[in-house]
């Protein structure tokens, strides 16, 4: 198992620096200047613009500037935004865990529905549950997510006032942050009825965005599950008199979840493109939103150290995954 | 999964209970973040709102709702007769707030001003180079040219020694780049090694104290007892991040908020019509406008351009790109400015009179290109829809037009080029309220090349306001302001497009609330009904 990791750590670093190349480069491939992006029609003299390139770096030649960017990551300096003139590191680890909070309840949400859903369309194959069932992902997947946040704000907050419209928590209760998770900080505040508040407030956001990935879980359940009902030995486990739960729970289930933990880890990049509509929507203050707006405004320093971030973020959840697979099924480890 | 709910909905109606419990917080549900806390550090409206309006003062205010400049942290002020001096007298027994993170030991004096607008200009200032400060107002107001010496006359008098004679210097003194901060504080956070804390951790003298602020979710104040100016009647203001126009409209329905921004012009007719929201509305202090180059033939042919301007009915541009949120322009300062000259008529919308007008020029077949910008801006909320209805109209009158568009920064770099082909579409939004800044800044012959996207210099209007520049007497400013309209009106080097009108849906409990002008949302006066 410990060579089968290493082999797959391996893989990261070339993985990394290509990201670092991408990441350096993209931004710089749309078209834009940053600084005349920040003047707006106001504009700057030449002098003043010439100035302040040579502030930014700008004015070095592309290679030298990607050499400073590189030593710094490696250093652990990302830069500094130009926009709010803040270190990126500080603003991404200030707004990421509000990401990340919404992110598993999202995956919590879509794995505890999507999972049995796909098991009992799968058992039920060709019935009315079944077809109903693949209907509604099929829906779910399709439908566009700031669509489908505004119905729900409309609606359930709107009309029906069952949830806050937006935020992590009411505004009337205060606090510092402590871990950045309001659920946690929220507990440890000892604020009576903040618990309760970000609950509320965590509802439509994790509807909003655990939607895809739940219609893809259901759906690649249901497919992986009716590709192992038809083996041999699903047929044995019937033959000795297992029970039905015991055949589709286990043994089923069990081969079944390859394909499925490929498409959960898939959808953690799925889950982050999602992010920056329903962070926007829901006032949901993450690295999504964060990132568009960098875009927007060409600031190169948080674009490429937020892309940088969030790369190394879902390449550590796919080498998990890689890992996950070997711990499921040994045959792979020796592949 | 009911019962739930009705515990989770019960608790909603608690939070909002508790909210409105402290009956005078007001929350804004603003539209965006702000990049920091020092004002002199930014050029966002949004920055400015959550910096500049609530926790600074400025030497001098503009009165909230106009343009008028009236007295802030100075009481006084005088121009010398050469108009290169301006003497402030500061303001006595005016404290900064104290907080949990610092407790001033002295009031507000000279010491301040002068630190306030050295550490912009002066490379040598030790925070010069904090928070990757470039100053770009100060450098946008030609400050470092302007101002040769500021002066410490005494504790509480300060001088400002002019290069040159600026009229719209006082006018400059309460934008928001121009607000006091605190020496000593500034002091005690750099001998503490933590200079960016000036930023993030804001002191000022003004109406509301900072309290906290949680990246793009929500900012606190509360307010600064014993404010020089009479305490505010609200005791916390809240700023609720939401950046979604529809969003805010159902946090305001909902009571989650008293005051929203922005909204959405499709649903202003709504909004209008909801029992407990109040729709208040102003005319921005800004103007859209198509430039002609004027320096290309045949645009370089006033009454070329002038029938241009006449093939386009600006009233459809009205109703389908700004949705009745807009006003006609007539002239390139908007109404609420003084100097604005009210006697000047606008061009009628005349196709016919158009095509003959060009006929007498001998232009047949003209093709010309019309920019649209890529981005919403608040004198052009659809940049591409207004260059396809101009389009049409100019079809009428046998002119063809292309329309082009480039990625934002490209848009306002190439637009500027002197051989530019084609008229562009752009705007404005004023600074200070003086129409310097309107008619020297976008059609001065300084300008030609750069902000002047109509690259029109003309000899008989620039000297007009260059006159209006050096005269401090405002009657005298006026009548050289409204005679400089006439000249533009009549060369027509721009078609003046709209002015757009800012709309505000508070509650109905908010009292007191005005919409500024300039654009700024400010809470000062404002109150919350029991």
């Amino acid at each position: 198992m410990l060579k089968f990791f290493l082999r797959r750590l391996l893989t990261f670093l070339p993985t990394f620096i290509g990201v670092t190349i991408i990441s350096f480069g993209f931004i710089r491939l749309i078209p834009g200047d940053p600084l005349l992006v920040l003047a707006g029609e106001r504009g700057m003299t030449e002098e003043r613009h010439a100035e302040m390139m040579s502030q930014f770096g700008f004015d070095r030649p592309i290679w030298e500037q990607y050499g400073n960017y590189l030593s710094g990551v490696i250093q652990g300096d990302l830069g500094s935004s130009i926009v709010t003139k803040r270190p990126v590191w500080d603003e991404f680890f200030t707004l990421f865990p509000a990401t990340l909070e919404l992110s598993i309840c999202a995956m919590i949400f879509a794995v505890l529905l999507g999972l049995p859903a796909g098991v009992i369309a799968a058992v039920n194959r060709g019935k009315f549950f079944d077809r109903t069932l693949m209907t509604t992902a099929l829906v779910g997947y399709s439908m566009p997510i700031f669509w489908w946040a505004l119905l729900l704000i409309i609606v359930v907050s709107g009309m029906w006032g069952l949830t806050p419209v937006s935020g992590r928590i009411s505004l009337m209760y205060y606090f510092d942050d402590v871990t950045g998770f309001m659920l946690i900080d929220s507990l440890l505040s000892g604020q009576k009825g903040a618990f309760g508040s970000a609950v509320l407030h965590l509802v439509l956001p994790t509807i909003v965005l655990g939607t895809i990935p739940l219609a893809v879980i259901a759906r690649q359940t249901r497919s992986a599950m009716l590709e192992v009902l038809s083996e041999d030995y699903i047929r044995t486990a019937r033959a000795k008199g297992l029970s039905p739960w015991r055949v589709n729970g286990v043994h089923a289930l069990r081969n079944a979840m390859i394909p499925v933990i490929t498409v959960i880890g898939l959808s953690v990049g799925t889950l982050l493109a999602g992010a920056i509509l329903t962070e926007t929507i829901f006032s949901w203050p993450g690295i999504g939103k964060w990132m568009v707006d960098s875009i927007f405004r060409r600031d190169y320093p948080v674009v490429q150290g937020g892309l940088l971030l969030i790369a190394v973020m879902v390449m550590v959840v796919n080498l998990s995954v890689d890992l996950l697979y070997g711990w499921i099924n040994p045959k792979i480890r020796n592949r | 999964m009911r019962n739930f709910f009705k515990l989770a909905s019960t608790t909603a109606v608690v939070a909002l209970i508790g909210l409105s419990a402290s009956a005078q917080t007001l929350v804004y549900c603003s539209e965006g973040s702000p990049e920091g806390f020092d004002p002199a550090l930014y050029t966002s409206g949004t920055t400015f709102d959550a910096s500049a309006h609530p926790i600074y003062n400025r030497l001098v205010e503009f009165k909230t709702g106009t343009t008028e400049v009236i007295p802030g942290l100075a009481e006084s002020y005088e121009v010398s007769e050469d108009g290169l001096e301006y003497t402030f007298h500061l303001r006595q027994g005016v404290h900064f707030h104290t907080t949990d993170y610092f407790t001033p030991t002295r009031d507000f004096n000279a010491d301040d001003v002068i630190f306030s607008f050295d550490r912009q200009g002066n490379a040598e200032n030790a925070y010069n180079q904090v928070s990757g400060g470039t100053w770009e107002y100060f450098n946008g107001m030609s400050m470092p040219d302007l101002i040769k010496e500021i002066v410490r006359v005494d504790d509480y008098t300060v001088k400002f020694v002019l290069n040159r004679p600026e009229a719209p210097m006082v006018a400059n003194m309460a934008m928001d780049f121009a607000s006091i901060l605190s020496a000593e504080y500034a002091d005690a956070m750099l001998a503490a090694g933590t200079p960016e804390m000036l930023n993030q951790a804001p002191i000022g003298t003004g109406p509301f104290e900072f309290v906290a602020y949680q990246k793009d979710a929500v900012i606190r104040y509360t307010r600064n007892e014993g404010y020089w100016a009479g305490n505010t009647a609200l005791e916390n203001l809240v700023f609720a991040i939401t950046p979604d126009a529809s969003v805010r409209y159902q946090k305001l329905q909902a009571g989650e908020c008293h005051v929203m921004p922005y909204p959405n012009p499709a649903d202003i007719a709504a909004m209008s019509a909801e029992e407990g929201i109040t729709m208040l509305s102003q005319e921005g202090l800004n103007v859209g406008y198509l430039a002609y180059n004027t320096q290309v033939a045949p645009f370089d042919n006033a009454n070329v351009r002038l029938a241009l301007s006449m093939a386009i009915d600006r009233q459809a541009i009205l109703d389908v790109v700004f949705q009745g949120a807009g006003r006609q322009a007539v002239n390139p300062i908007p109404p609420t400015m003084w100097s604005y000259n009210t006697a000047i008529e606008d061009y009628p919308f005349d196709p016919e009179a158009a095509r003959a007008m060009l006929a007498a020029e001998g232009v047949e077949n003209l093709s010309m290109k019309i920019w649209a910008m890529p981005v919403q801006r608040p004198y052009n909320p659809n940049a591409r829809r207004m260059a396809e209805l101009m389009q049409a109209d100019l079809a009428n009158i046998g002119v063809t037009v292309e329309i082009v568009s480039y990625e934002w920064g490209e848009y306002l770099d190439r637009s500027k080029a002197v051989d530019r082909d084609g008229a562009v579409l752009l705007g404005w939004t004023g600074d200070n309220g003086d129409p310097d800044n309107f008619l020297a800044v976008l059609l001065g012959c300084d300008g030609v090349g750069g902000s002047n996207r109509a690259q029109w210099c003309n000899a008989d209007f620039q000297a007009l306001i260059d006159a209006a520049k050096v005269t401090s007497d405002p009657a005298e400013r006026t009548s050289l302001y409204e005679q400089a309209q006439v000249v533009f009106k009549e060369q027509a080097p721009w078609l003046t497009i709209a002015h757009s009108v800012v709309f505000m849906p508070v509650r109905n409990e908010v009292q007191g609330y005005i919409v500024h002008p300039l654009g700024g949302h400010i809470f000062t006066n404002v109150s919350l009904a029991e």
